[in-house]
C-alpha cells in the first residue's frame, strides 16, 4: 500500500530540496506526496479596527496567491516526477499546523527544510523544524 | 506719549509666552460657548428634580435588557469566555478574525482614558458611592452591549469584495424595514450625527485632553496646542497617511499596558489590604447615603452612571460598528463575546482605578463626622493634592511607587492613541453613511477629526467633559429606541441558539 508523505512547503530554496528529496524517496518507494503550505497565523494577534474590516478579503486574496504562485507549480514538478500528488492551505502555527495534518490524513512522514539558522534568531523564536523533531506524531525528515 | 510707548512695547514683550497660553483660552472660550446649549439639553432634570433624564434613560435601557432576555450577561458570561478561547471555532475558518480579536479591538476603542480619568472625576465628585453604581452600571451594561452587537451582526451589509460594514445605522434601515417599522432612516441618520459628533468628543477630545494632562504633570505645564499638535500629526499619519506601522505597534502595546495598569493596582490595593474592608464599606455607605458629596446619594447615582456609560460605551451604539466587522455564522455569537467587554472595562479596570483612589486616601474626610469634605469652589471633594482627572488618578498611584507616574504617562497616551483610532473608524463609518464613500470625503472627515485633537488637548476638562458626555449620550437616544424595537429579533436569535447549544447541534471542536 502506498504511503503519504507530508512535506512543509513554504516557496524557500530549503523547502525546494526537501521536495525533490521526498520526490526520490516516494520514486524509490512508490508513495505519495501531500504539499501542505501553512500560512502563519494566530487567533489570538490584536488588530485595528480596518485590519478587522479587511480580514476576509485579505484572507482570500492571500490564499489565493499562495495556491497560484507556490502550490500549483509544485504539483506539475511532483507530477512530472510520476508521483500522486495533493496540496493543502492551512492557517496557524506552522509546526502544530503540520502536525495536525500529518495525523488527520493518517501520514507516514513529514519531510520539512531547514532554514539553517543557527543564531540568536532561532534561539528566542525557536525554529519549525526543531519544533517539529519534538513534537510530530511521525518520523520527520530534516533536509539541510 | 514716549513713556506710554515704551510701556505698551514692553508689556507686549511681557505678554510674548502669554500669548501661547492665549491660544488655549481662546480655543477654551469659544469651544464652551459654542456647544453650551447642546451640553444643558442633554443633561437636563427631570422636571422637579435633579436628576438628569439621560442617565435615566440609560438606566432603565440597561435593566430593560437585562430582565428581557433573563439576566443573559451571567448565563452566557462561561459560553462567552469559551468562545474567545475559540473553543467553538471551527479550524477551517483559520486566518480569520477570531472572537478573541473582535474582542479585543473593540475593547481598545472602549479602554481608555474614560477608565483612568473618568473615574477619578466620578469619586472626586460622587465620592466612593459613585464606584457602586459604577459596577452595577456595568453589570448592567452588559445586556445593552449584547443586544447592540447581536444586531450589528445580523443587518450587516456584506459587499461584493467582502468587506463588511455594520453599526446602528444599519439595524436601524434594514432591521425597521424588515419589522415593517417606520423612521429607521431618520433614526439613523441622527445616530450617524451624533456618532460623527462623538468621535470628535468622547473618542478624540477627552482622550487627548487628559493626555495632556498626565503630560504636564510629570513634565512641567506648557500650553496644550503643543500636545494637540504632535498628536493630531501622529494621527494624521495614520489615518490619512496610512502608516499601519504606528496602528499596529499600538495595538500590541495596548493590551499590555492595560494588564501593568491592572497588576499595579492590584499590588498597591494588596500592599493596603487592611484598608480594602473600609474601602467597600464607603463604597457601599455612599451609594446609599449621604457621605457629604454634592448631591447626596443620588450625586453618588448620577456620577457612577455617567462615567460607566461614558466608559464602557454600552448602549451607545460604538461597538456594535466594531463588531459587525466579524465573520460568523451565527450574529448571536458576536453578542455573547460582546457582553464581557462592560466586564472588563468597568467592573474590573474601572474599579480598580477607583479602589487605588479611595485605598490610597486622596478624598479628604473630616475625621470627626467622618464627612467628605468639598473643594473652595463646592463641586468636588478636596483631594490632597488639589488635583482632579487624570492627574488624580497619577497621585493615587504615585503614592505607592513614585515612578510609576511615568509609566502612566506612556499608558496614557497610548490608551488615547489607540481610542482615537477607534473612533476616527466610527465617525468614519458614520461619515460615509450619511454622505457615501469617496476618497476627498473621507478625507475631509479625517481632517476635521484631526483639528479636534488639537481642541481638545487646549480647552479645560470642564467644556471637554461635558460636550464628549453629551455627544456620547445623545448616540444613545437613537441607539436605545431602536434597541427597544428590534429586540424581540435579538430573543429569537438567542432562543434558536441556545436551543441550538443544548440539543447538541452546536458543538465545541477539539
Amino acid at each position: 500500500m502506498s504511503r503519504k508523505i507530508v512535506v512543509g512547503f513554504d516557496g524557500s530554496d530549503a523547502s525546494i530540496r526537501a521536495l525533490d528529496f521526498a520526490i526520490s524517496r516516494a520514486q524509490a518507494q512508490g508513495d505519495n506526496i501531500l504539499i501542505a503550505h501553512v500560512l502563519e497565523w494566530s487567533p489570538y494577534s490584536f488588530l485595528t479596527p480596518s485590519e478587522v474590516e479587511e480580514r476576509h478579503r485579505r484572507r482570500k486574496e492571500e490564499l489565493q496567491r499562495a495556491e497560484a504562485a507556490i502550490l500549483t507549480p509544485m504539483v506539475k514538478r511532483v507530477e512530472d516526477a510520476g508521483i500522486p500528488c495533493a496540496t493543502t492551505l492551512r492557517y496557524g502555527h506552522i509546526a502544530e499546523t503540520l502536525c495536525r495534518i500529518a495525523k488527520d490524513e493518517g501520514a507516514a512522514m513529514i519531510f520539512i527544510g531547514r532554514m539553517g539558522d543557527s543564531g540568536f534568531a532561532s534561539r528566542i523564536f525557536g525554529s519549525v523544524a526543531a519544533t517539529l523533531a519534538q513534537v510530530a506524531p511521525v518520523p520527520v525528515v530534516i533536509v539541510p | 506719549m514716549k513713556t506710554r510707548i515704551t510701556a505698551a512695547a514692553l508689556a507686549a514683550l511681557a505678554a510674548g509666552p502669554a500669548a501661547a497660553q492665549g491660544i488655549d483660552e481662546t480655543v477654551n472660550q469659544v469651544f464652551a460657548n459654542s456647544t453650551g446649549w447642546f451640553v444643558s439639553l442633554i443633561f437636563s432634570n427631570f422636571p422637579g428634580t435633579t436628576f438628569p433624564w439621560i442617565v435615566g434613560w440609560l438606566v432603565v435601557a440597561a435593566s430593560v435588557f437585562t430582565l428581557y432576555f433573563g439576566f443573559i450577561q451571567l448565563r452566557a458570561f462561561g459560553h462567552a469566555i469559551a468562545l474567545v478561547r475559540g473553543d467553538y471555532s471551527d479550524p477551517n475558518d483559520a486566518g480569520e478574525v477570531s472572537h478573541f480579536q473582535a474582542l479585543t479591538t473593540a475593547l481598545s476603542g472602549t479602554v481608555g482614558l474614560g477608565n483612568i480619568a473618568g473615574v477619578a472625576v466620578a469619586v472626586s465628585i460622587g465620592g466612593p458611592g459613585a464606584t457602586f453604581w459604577m459596577i452595577l452600571a456595568g453589570l448592567l451594561g452588559m445586556a445593552a452591549k449584547f443586544t447592540e452587537c447581536t444586531l450589528g451582526v445580523k443587518y450587516r451589509n456584506e459587499y461584493a469584495d467582502g468587506t463588511v460594514s455594520g453599526g446602528p445605522m444599519y439595524y436601524m434601515v434594514k432591521g425597521f424595514a424588515e419589522r415593517g417599522l417606520p423612521g429607521g432612516r431618520i433614526l439613523a441618520v441622527m445616530f450617524a450625527i451624533f456618532c460623527i459628533l462623538g468621535s470628535f468628543g468622547g473618542g478624540n477630545m477627552f482622550q487627548a485632553n487628559q493626555a495632556h494632562a498626565q503630560l504636564i504633570n510629570v513634565m512641567g505645564d506648557y500650553p496644550g496646542w503643543i500636545t494637540g499638535v504632535v498628536m493630531a500629526i501622529i494621527v494624521f499619519l495614520v489615518i490619512v497617511g496610512g502608516l499601519k506601522s504606528i496602528a499596529s505597534v499600538t495595538e500590541k502595546i495596548v493590551p499590555f499596558m492595560a494588564a501593568l495598569y491592572v497588576g499595579t493596582a492590584l499590588i498597591i490595593i494588596g500592599m493596603n489590604y487592611d484598608m480594602i474592608g473600609q474601602a467597600f464599606q464607603q463604597i457601599f455607605a455612599g451609594a446609599f447615603t449621604n457621605d457629604g458629596v454634592v448631591g447626596g446619594a443620588i450625586g453618588a447615582l448620577i456620577q457612577g452612571f455617567r462615567r460607566a456609560a461614558f466608559s464602557n460605551e454600552a448602549g451607545i451604539g460604538s461597538a456594535a460598528i466594531a463588531h459587525s466587522a466579524v465573520r460568523t455564522k451565527e450574529p448571536v455569537t458576536e453578542g455573547f463575546v460582546s457582553l464581557l467587554e462592560p466586564f472588563i472595562d468597568t467592573v474590573v479596570i474601572c474599579t480598580m482605578t477607583a479602589l487605588v483612589i479611595i485605598i490610597t486616601g486622596q478624598l479628604i474626610s473630616d475625621p470627626t463626622t467622618g464627612m467628605f469634605v468639598l473643594n473652595e469652589a463646592g463641586d468636588q471633594i478636596r483631594t490632597v493634592t488639589g488635583n482632579t482627572g487624570v492627574a488624580l488618578t497619577s497621585d493615587a498611584f504615585s503614592s505607592a511607587f513614585g515612578w510609576f507616574r511615568y509609566i502612566l504617562v506612556v499608558a496614557v497616551v497610548m490608551f488615547a492613541f489607540s481610542t482615537m483610532i477607534s473612533w476616527s473608524y466610527y465617525g468614519l463609518k458614520a461619515w460615509t453613511f450619511l454622505f457615501g464613500e469617496g476618497q476627498t470625503k473621507e478625507l475631509i472627515f479625517k481632517i476635521i477629526f484631526c483639528l479636534f485633537v488639537v481642541i481638545g488637548a487646549s480647552a479645560s476638562l470642564g467644556p471637554v467633559i461635558d460636550f464628549s458626555d453629551a455627544m456620547i449620550f445623545a448616540m444613545a437616544i437613537p441607539n436605545i429606541i431602536a434597541l427597544y424595537l428590534l429586540m424581540p429579533v435579538v430573543k429569537a436569535e438567542m432562543n434558536r441558539y441556545l436551543g441550538r447549544l443544548k440539543s447538541g447541534d452546536i458543538r465545541k471542536y477539539e
